[in-house]
């Protein structure tokens, strides 16, 4: 839009018109889409009965006890127990007296968290690694039998993972990789890195082959070539797979909860065992859950711009 | 600087043979033109020198060394492509400056900024350092890819089309610009091409390509006035060389296997005769001159012809020859 040029709108772009329904059928959608999200999030701020009361409470008294209870493990203690107690140190310690219960320890959320964390982080790091420098070699040498490998590569996501969970799951168990987060992130990595392949195959392809031949006529070989001039301009592409892997990663459940149970458990095989009192603490659940969403929100929203213009796989590029 | 010298060099692609057997040498301090149409091999040629295709046969020496087997960094040669060679990720500066950066010849930055600013004084990009690659013009963008491979003082310079994509106002200066840098710092530069105009203005010798083969090779004057064939005759001279049968010239003592006569538009001469065997079918005026296109029985012919000859459309007119030139059957030039 440079003003003082023309004010007239270009026939390929939308008019005024078009783009406010297009706005419309996104605000709706997004409306629509976000009513789960926001459901679990107001449950994570109600206390346990309001949590279950029929029909649901929409307006209630926000209370922190459900991320209370995900933090912490509490045991039940008669009143006058209670009542020899110095006075609670902090909110949550109060919560649960409240509830004729006492803090006995942390809970196993937040090493599970940091499992989460590792795991995604690291399985998309390696996936990246691996499938940056495939897809350069496909891109640009002649590989042997190169239509083959890449078929042979994709093959590898045709067959439904949990298929071969059991063979894995024996694998595992011989190789003492069950149960670690090494086994987990090279198990995912082996799920993520067909993707990356493909996908950074193309980003790459379309980087003109010229660029790097340039600079090595001007000097430098073909490793300082791919870091000077290849990767700054994958580096949309890049970031698109990453966050494909990632929120593969960061999801997966059937693998979790067959191969990790506690060192290595990661949070989406933990969070539906959080167990309360007479049931499920459907607070804490919820409070899990919102806590879980939030590294890949701030993930995405960091690198939006590159997402944005990595999906749509270089049509904006130039 | 230093000669370059292909010789027997041959590199296919599948089934096409995009150079075959080529030998050529490219004179220390020359400026060799290689002309050719599309397809005939010449941007494969430029490549195989700087290392970026293996020859499938033949040796390439670069100063007197064997290259043959040499990645391109090692051969210290300048490349400008011809399309596609600017960072878009980098600002013309750095663009410029990439080259000068190299790890294998890496100069202080403050060397880097006094060549880089001096090239694009040069080129009249100067304002433009700090803009990013990007946004240029076609023809700033072409000026920068230029500049890349004049920041250097490589063993060669190596231009594929590099004015192809500029206006020809522009085009026309930097080929007096470009054949001043060369006279003036004797650099050895091969340089591709089809367009005539360039082959002519700048070359010390061309090297005219057909289909992967050197056909001739020589100063400009000899590849106008004495091509070996038809292909090289047709390659210059604008509006192009006539070339017609041999049975429309009975009087013209040619060699006996003669089949075509290939005459110059300037070296035809024409004048009013009701008896000649033309006619004028066609003048174009280019205000300094006039072609005149001359039908001759089933052929024609253009014509150069001053300005003020006294002849209109429908006249009758007789052609005289001088300094024909003929051809065989095959096309080969013909000699008494
Ligand atoms: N990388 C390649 N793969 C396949 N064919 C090629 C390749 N490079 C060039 N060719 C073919 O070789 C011939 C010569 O090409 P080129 O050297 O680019 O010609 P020019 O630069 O004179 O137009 C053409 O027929 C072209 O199609
Ligand atoms: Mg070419």
């Amino acid at each position: 839009m440079s003003r003082g040029i023309s004010h007239a709108h270009s026939i390929v772009e939308p008019g005024p018109l078009s783009r406010r329904i297009a706005a419309a059928v996104v605000v709706v959608y997004a409306l629509v889409a976000m009513v789960p999200l926001a459901w679990i999030f107001l449950t994570s701020i109600k206390t346990p009965p309001d949590s279950i009361s029929y029909p649901p409470k929409v307006v209630f008294k926000p209370s922190l006890e459900g991320y209370c209870n995900l933090f912490t493990t509490r045991s039940r203690q008669t009143q006058d127990y209670i009542d020899t107690l110095p006075p609670p140190s902090g909110t949550c310690e109060r919560i649960t007296r409240e509830r004729n219960m006492v803090v006995v320890g942390p809970s196993n959320y937040a090493p599970r968290f940091v499992n989460s964390l590792v795991i995604a982080f690291g399985s998309t790091a390696l996936s990246i690694l691996l499938g940056t420098t495939a897809a350069y070699a496909f891109s640009r040498f002649k590989v042997p039998l190169r239509d083959d490998l890449m078929f042979f590569i994709l093959s590898t996501r045709m067959m439904p993972p949990i298929a071969v969970a059991i063979p894995i799951f024996l694998m595992y168990r011989e190789l003492g990789l069950s149960d670690t987060r090494l086994g987990m992130i090279l198990l995912y990595t082996a799920v993520n890195v067909s993707l990356a392949v493909w996908l950074l195959k193309g980003f790459i392809d379309e980087i003109p082959r010229e660029y790097e031949e340039a600079a090595m006529v001007d000097g430098y070989t073909r490793l300082q070539a791919f870091f000077r001039v290849v990767l700054p301009q994958a580096a949309t592409g890049i970031v698109a797979t990453a966050i494909f892997c990632l929120i593969f990663a960061w999801n997966e459940y059937a693998f979790a909860v067959l191969l990790t149970s506690g060192e290595a458990q990661t949070a989406p095989p933990f969070i539906p065992t959080i167990i309360g009192e007479g049931g499920q603490d459907w607070p804490a659940v919820a409070a899990g859950t919102t806590l879980f969403l939030v590294p890949i929100l701030v993930f995405t929203v960091l690198l939006r711009k590159q997402l944005l213009r990595g999906i749509t796989f270089g049509a904006v590029r130039k | 600087m230093a000669e370059v010298l292909l010789s027997g060099v041959s590199k296919r692609f599948g089934d096409t043979e995009a150079v075959s057997g080529l030998d050529l040498r490219a004179g220390d301090g020359e400026f060799t033109v290689l002309l050719g149409p599309t397809g005939a091999g010449k941007t494969t040629t430029l490549r195989l020198v700087a290392g970026l295709e293996k020859p499938d046969a033949g040796r390439i020496h670069i100063g007197g060394r064997d290259v043959t087997a040499t990645a391109p960094a090692p051969r210290d040669v300048s490349f400008v492509f011809q399309q596609y060679s600017l960072y878009p990720h980098l600002s013309v500066y750095d663009n410029l400056a990439f080259p000068l950066r190299a790890p294998a010849r890496r100069l202080p930055e403050a060397q880097i900024r006094a060549r880089v600013e001096q090239v694009a004084e040069l080129l009249r990009i100067g304002d433009k350092l700090a803009n990013r690659a990007t946004q240029l013009s076609g023809g700033q963008m072409q000026r920068v890819a230029i500049g890349r491979a004049l920041v250097r003082r490589p063993n060669v310079y190596l231009m594929d089309e590099p004015l192809s994509s500029l206006d020809s106002k522009l085009r026309a200066e930097l080929r007096v610009e470009l054949k001043r840098i060369q006279r003036d710092t004797g650099a050895t530069l091969l340089y591709v091409t089809h367009d005539q105009a360039e082959a002519l203005t700048m070359a010390t010798r061309i090297g005219v390509l057909d289909r992967g083969r050197l056909v001739q090779l020589g100063a400009p004057r000899d590849i106008y006035e004495d091509p070996v064939n038809t292909y090289v005759a047709t390659r210059l001279g604008s509006p192009g060389i006539n070339l017609v049968p041999r049975s429309l010239f009975p009087g013209v003592a040619a060699p006996a296997a003669t089949v075509t006569i290939g005459v110059r538009t300037e070296h035809l001469r024409v004048q009013r005769d009701p008896a000649g065997s033309g006619r004028v079918a066609r003048i174009e005026h280019l205000g300094d001159q006039n072609h005149l296109h001359v039908t001759l029985a089933d052929a024609t012919v253009v014509v150069l012809a001053d300005p003020d000859a006294p002849l209109a459309v429908g006249d009758a007119v007789a052609l005289q020859l001088q300094s024909p030139l003929f051809f065989g059957a095959d096309g080969n030039r013909l000699r008494h």
